[in-house]
């Protein structure tokens, strides 16, 4: 402890400011660097905020109708209505439609057997058929939600009078739902917040786990070390332009979100800054440690990506926090992302105060503070 | 001796790297003041040692002092008042001649920096080009950004390796002339190199082989403490003389410098012996001249790998 605490003694703000200076210089001109800085938010953005969507609409479907009636009709109408189904094709039998779905000509086949609505109406309650290709659920899940209440819903409009009784019982009691924070149920407004901590992560770690193996490459550690420098004053003077570059990535994000995408802002915008220092730093510390551990910036880049896939996958900017398994979401609340996610998400989209903030707030800081810790105590003051 | 006076004091310094023994039982002293030649063939521990005397390395075993710090313990202060030239070029080629200046004097908290960079600038007669990425430069230009950039701090010290590495003949003659002029003022000076006359030009010499300091000292103390008789023999083709020579007895060492063959031997007597039967006997002008240090050198050197060999 008392040799750790030795790397605060003697702190030179010159030198430090001197680590800083050259930094930027050196940022400056590196044509890469400042391409990726800009490129990958719009990149990402382009991504995953155009091409991306976990409800989709529209999916392809074949209807194989053995009558023609007014309840198939409206029953083929109602589900077009939903804007789920897009009705591409009518196909003759049941084969034509397996061969459509293994093609992968269509999402959905319905199916109305013969007599459907003279079994109906006879009280046999008669099945309609609806396959779906269901290797990616998230493709299939919503519209096949939507189908049973379609179904619901013609068979209460259709079915008056005396078949009235043939209508599913109504249950008991109501379930109301609201959808809060995001009504209409829009995927960008989830993920655009999503990807600036996703982003943040991807080129902060990156750029500043280059930023010592670099140096050590180069072979100009060794002049370094042999400077009065300390090691807190270059970690902490590497550090700083990232900071920069972080906020501006930030902004870049930000007003996309606003103006292109249009998610709703409701909180506030010093809030959601402040939230991106924080976590801006987090990663840099990151950054660093993996710089001061790795040989050269080949092992950096596979450090970086390491750290990269858990952040990604876990801290519910993919899948759902919930969903997980308690081991996992141990993890993943290790993880700086998870809570900046949460933090930024709580901010923009439910206008989230700084009592709502804070258990996602001090996390971060106890990860940043260890980290930081490690980064500084695996500095080698040699080159040995 | 006091330790005042001594800029270098370390003994017994051992470095191992893996199970390979880079530097041997190292104890080497140099005087304020002093150019001290640091000699040795490739891959002899030179680089090593210096990294070790100026805290970039931890000694496996041994201690000292540089300019009477602890070069285990206080190498903070050491690095304060050590200008270290390294090997290869180690300056930021990605900033400007004076950006590298300027940090460098940051990073020693130089109290009036600008000034003190200008007059670098203006030594090194790069002030119209200090603009320039240092990554343009030539090679001799970067070896005296190099130095410049080492001494800028104004060291009581400089431990130089083979800064003079690939620069041309004019250039090194200005660059020892600036040495000898700083140690006049009472700079120390560890300089490594492979040039002879750059290590006629040292106060002192060392020579390493192996890790293992074989023998240090003035130019004439290492010539005589070797005890070596040389001919020299004037002719044309050589190097067929040169063979049969080699192989006679006394002969240890022959050495061609164009019209001049060097024959050199411990043992006078029979070395005159069979000089006298081969070359004279072939009607060549032969006669004794001082043993040179890169005579001593080279025997040196084929004594220091036989000695390798022979280990276990
Ligand atoms: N960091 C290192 N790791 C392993 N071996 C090394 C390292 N540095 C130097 N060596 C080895 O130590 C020996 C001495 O090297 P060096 O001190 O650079 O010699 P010199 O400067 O005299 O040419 C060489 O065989 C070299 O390969
Ligand atoms: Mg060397």
């Amino acid at each position: 402890m008392k040799a750790w605490l030795a790397n605060f003694r003697g702190f030179s703000a010159a030198r430090w400011w001197g680590v800083v200076l050259k930094e930027f210089l050196q940022l400056r001109r590196d044509r890469v660097t400042f391409a990726m800085i800009v490129g990958i938010p719009i990149v990402q953005l382009a991504l995953f905020g155009f091409a991306i969507n976990t409800d989709p609409r529209h999916l392809p479907t074949a209807v194989i109708s053995a009558e023609q009636s007014e309840f198939s009709r409206s029953l083929v109408a109602a589900l077009r209505n939903s804007r789920y189904f897009a009705i591409t094709e009518e196909l003759p039998d049941e084969a034509a439609g397996r061969e459509a779905l293994a093609e992968g000509r269509v999402q959905f086949v319905l199916s109305i057997p013969p007599d459907f609505s003279k079994r109906l109406l006879r009280g046999e309650k008669p099945a309609v058929l609806l396959e779906a290709d269901a290797t990616d659920p998230t493709a299939t899940g919503m519209a096949l939600g939507a189908a049973e209440q379609i179904a619901g819903a013609v068979a209460r409009k259709d079915l008056r009078g005396p078949l009235a009784a043939l209508v599913p019982g109504e249950p008991p009691f109501e379930i109301r739902v609201h959808r809060l924070y995001n009504p209409e149920g829009v995927t960008q407004y989830n993920i655009i917040p999503g990807l600036m901590g996703v982003i943040l992560t991807m080129t902060l770690v990156m750029m500043t786990g280059l930023a010592m193996t670099r140096e050590r490459e180069r072979g100009t550690m060794e002049n370094l070390l042999a400077t009065p420098v300390r090691p807190l004053e270059v970690i902490s003077g590497k550090i700083v332009p990232y900071i920069a570059i972080g906020l501006v990535q930030s902004t870049i994000i930000l007003l996309a979100a606003r103006f292109v995408f249009g998610v709703p802002f409701f909180g506030s915008i010093v809030a959601i800054y402040v939230a991106a220092l924080l976590f801006i730093a987090a990663n840099l510390t990151v950054g660093i440690t993996l710089s001061s551990l790795a040989i050269n910036q080949l092992q950096a880049m596979q450090m970086a990506i390491f750290y990269f896939m858990p952040n990604m996958l876990l801290s519910g900017f993919m899948f759902p926090f919930a969903g997980m398994p308690t081991w996992a979401q141990w993890l993943a609340s290790a993880l700086p992302l998870t809570h900046f996610n949460r933090l930024i998400r709580g901010i923009i989209l439910k206008g989230n105060g700084w009592v709502e903030l804070w258990p996602n707030i001090w996390p971060i800081l106890v990860f940043t503070v260890i980290v930081m810790a490690v980064a500084v105590r695996f500095y080698r003051r040699t080159l040995d | 001796m006091s330790a005042e006076a001594l800029a270098i004091d370390v003994q017994g310094l051992n470095k191992f790297f893996g199970d390979k023994h880079v530097v041997a039982d190292l104890s080497l002293q140099v005087r304020r003041g002093e150019i001290f030649g640091f000699l040795g063939p490739n891959g002899s521990g030179k680089t090593t040692s210096i990294r070790m005397m100026c805290g970039l390395l931890t000694p496996d075993s041994g201690s000292g002092r540089c300019l009477g710090y602890d070069i285990l313990r206080e190498s903070d202060a050491i690095k304060h008042q050590v200008g270290y030239m390294t090997q290869r070029f180690s300056y930021w080629e990605d900033l400007t001649i004076r950006e590298n200046l300027d940090f460098v004097a940051r990073l020693y908290e130089m109290p009036n920096r600008r000034a003190a960079v200008d007059e670098a600038l203006e030594r090194l007669g790069l002030t119209s080009r200090a603009q320039q990425l240092t990554g343009a430069l030539s090679g001799g230009w970067k070896q005296r950004l190099a130095l410049a950039a080492c001494m800028l701090h104004r060291p009581q010290l400089l431990l130089l390796d083979e800064p003079t590495a690939g620069v041309d003949p004019t250039a090194r003659r200005d660059f020892w002339e600036e040495l000898h002029d700083l140690a006049a003022q009472g700079i120390s000076v560890l300089v490594s190199t492979h040039y002879m006359d750059e290590a006629e030009r040292c106060h002192k010499l060392a020579y390493m082989a192996y890790g293992q300091l074989l023998v240090q000292g003035t130019a004439a103390e290492v010539v005589a403490a070797q005890r070596l008789t040389t001919w020299a023999v004037h002719g044309e083709h050589l190097g067929e003389l040169s063979q049969r020579l080699r192989e006679a007895p006394g002969v240890e060492q022959t050495v061609v410098f164009g019209s001049v063959l060097h024959v050199t031997g411990a043992d006078a007597a029979t070395l005159e012996a069979s000089v006298r039967r081969i070359a004279g006997g072939a009607g060549l002008h032969v006669e004794t001249v001082p043993t040179s240090l890169e005579d001593v050198f080279i025997h040196l050197m084929s004594r220091a790998t036989d000695n390798y060999q022979d280990r276990p």
